[in-house]
């Protein structure tokens, strides 16, 4: 990629972020964050108060307070994986298909810069601004339940990471469905992938809780072609890895149940299958007139 | 003649069954301005999509300055307006261009920026977002954007369809200053008189066949000479300019005097509705 090419693509970075950042829809969006914060802040502080007199008395076999830190934790860990997907399907919304309908692509792909460039800035756009949205909600819910009821997660950083990595993912999965679907299908298709995911991940969950194997086979098997579901449970996995004695027992079977810790192997598929994902919805673009 | 700007050999493509093109060919020289011409349904887009690589033909094939279509030097070369275009409403005039100069790697800056609304009479809309703009002030601002980076070719397909008579003349007159700048014009319009008030050139295409071209005086030949004579008008059809003493001559030795001469030309209205034998899309 020449001096120019990189150039011209970071200019194509710069409008989707730009163009993210100054659509009406944007504010909504961070009002909405603002709620969701809220009221886990409000959440938070009930359940770890109410938790305490709960506990009171009982012998310390299970930790409640570090139980109550997890599960709270977790759901919202859950709320923000949903917030970013929402958010990197909303940047790549007609990105190639809707917007050559519009005619917003054109002016742009005629361009010496060219398709496969246009499509990666896109993504790259798309990605950096919903991964970084995925940060600050961790960060901020992380610092809220430290400071509400003293809790903080085992790894602070992994999870952070398994988290933006897995929006990037659906970022991805989102373009390539932007290159064949008009845009009314392509939220559809993509918010259905998002939940096909997670099925996935009970179904491996309830497949261990009932040791029925092939049940958590499948579940795998799914999880993983869809990896952004697989970076999600090794993300809540991170959360209480260092959770030891019964407490960390009881939270295998509750809401982190079959949580498989992040292994290389996880890592560096998430990397390939972006990579295939991109590279695909490159060379469909490619094909396609316009 | 030197290598055309763009040149358009045995062109063809098909969508599906559908025959958009069926072996087109088409040369534009350096600052010549080529209006093509023709129905709804002719072929006029897809050929100026297929030179520009948004669309990839069947048979055949374009060249910018010698190199193909769709290739990123014959990208380089060219600016393009799409006969149905939007820009991000949420952008100022001015952050377009800027977008499109970062885009087309046009070292031009603020003085190209401001020379180009000028160019298209929006200078005073720099900082306008455009979506507050008129359909005809987004199509103005569409020709400026597509001059960014000082193009050698410019493709401009129905340019004028959303703009006042106040916005056509702009334009025409943008169009007769690019001229004299060298650069190749391809203009796709159904407006006949505005191809007969700039053009030097014209083909007629139909059913993606070109079925006319020449010059627009050229195609647009001597129908008839009219004298105005005593005994009422006579038209004399199929006679020209050098027919006229001759006819005179005759009639006053016939007796007859003569008030008023005219040689009149059939407009390019009538070759067009005469090639395209009044099909319309
Ligand atoms: N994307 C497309 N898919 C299918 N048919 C198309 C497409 N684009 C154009 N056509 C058909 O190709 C023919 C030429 O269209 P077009 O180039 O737009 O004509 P013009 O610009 O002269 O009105 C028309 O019959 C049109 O219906
Ligand atoms: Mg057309």
């Amino acid at each position: 990629m020449s001096g120019g090419q990189l150039r011209a693509a970071a200019t194509v970075v710069g409008l989707s972020i730009q163009e993210g950042v100054r659509k009406r829809v944007f504010l909504a969006v961070l009002l909405l964050t603002a709620a969701f914060l809220a009221l886990y802040a409000l959440g938070a502080h009930f359940a770890f108060r109410d938790v305490e007199g709960f506990a009171a008395g009982e012998t310390k076999i299970l930790d409640a307070h570090a139980f109550t830190g997890a599960v709270i934790f977790g759901l919202a860990m859950f709320a923000t994986l949903f917030l970013g997907a929402v958010l990197a399907v909303f940047l790549t919304l007609g990105v190639v298909r809707g917007d050559a309908e519009s005619g917003l692509l054109q002016p742009i792909v005629v361009r010496p810069i060219g398709r496969t460039t246009m499509l990666v800035g896109r993504f790259a756009g798309a990605a950096l601004l919903s991964a970084a949205y995925v940060l600050i909600v961790y960060f901020t819910a992380c610092a809220i339940t430290s400071v509400t009821g003293d809790w903080t997660p085992d790894h602070l950083l992994t999870p952070a990471l398994g988290l933006a990595l897995a929006v990037a993912i659906i970022a991805a999965l989102s373009l390539l469905a932007s290159t064949i679907l008009s845009v009314t299908a392509q939220g559809i298709v993509v918010f259905m992938v998002f939940g096909a995911g997670l099925t996935a991940g009970l179904l491996a969950q309830i497949g261990q809780a009932i040791n029925s194997d092939s049940l958590h086979t499948i579940g795998r098997v799914a999880s993983w072609t869809l990896p952004f579901e697989g970076l999600y449970t090794a993300s809540l996995h991170a959360l209480i890895s260092g959770t030891s004695g019964l407490t960390g027992v009881v939270l295998e079977l509750g809401p982190f149940g079959a949580s498989e810790p992040a292994s290389a192997g996880l890592i560096a598929w998430a990397f390939a299958y972006l990579v295939a994902v991109i590279s695909l919805a490159a060379f469909v673009f490619s094909r396609r007139d316009l | 003649m030197a290598e055309p700007v763009l040149a358009v050999r045995e062109l063809h493509k098909r969508y599906g069954s559908q025959e958009a093109l069926a072996g087109v060919d088409l040369e534009v020289g350096a600052g010549q301005l080529v209006g093509l011409l023709g129905p709804n349904g002719a072929g006029k887009s897809t050929l100026t999509k297929i030179a520009c690589g948004l669309v990839r033909p069947s048979g055949g094939g374009v060249e910018v300055l010698g190199r193909p279509a769709g290739s990123p030097e014959a990208r380089a070369a060219l600016g393009y307006l799409a006969e149905l275009f939007r820009f991000p409403g949420w952008c100022t005039a001015e952050e377009l261009l800027r977008f499109h100069q970062r885009l087309s790697g046009s070292a031009g800056g603020e003085a190209e920026r401001r020379e180009l609304l000028a160019l298209v009479d929006l200078s005073e809309a720099a900082e306008k977002r455009i979506e507050a703009m008129s359909k005809g002030m987004q199509q103005r601002l569409g020709v400026a954007q597509a001059l960014v980076g000082s193009p050698r070719l410019l493709l401009l397909d129905e340019p004028t369809s959303a703009l006042d008579p106040v916005g056509r003349r702009i334009v025409r007159e943008l169009l007769e200053e690019l001229r004299r700048r060298g650069v190749a014009v391809l203009l796709n319009s159904h407006l006949l008189s505005e191809v007969e008030l700039v053009c030097d050139h014209v083909a007629i295409i139909a059913g993606g066949r070109l079925v006319k071209a020449g010059t627009p005086e050229g195609l647009a030949g001597p129908a008839a000479v009219e004298v105005e004579t005593g005994s009422g008008v006579k038209t004399f059809e199929g006679a020209g300019r050098e027919d006229a003493p001759q006819i005179v001559a005759e009639l006053v030795a016939g007796g007859e005097s003569v008030y008023r001469v005219e040689v009149r030309h059939s407009s390019l209205e009538d070759v067009y509705l005469d090639a395209v034998g009044g099909q319309t899309g």
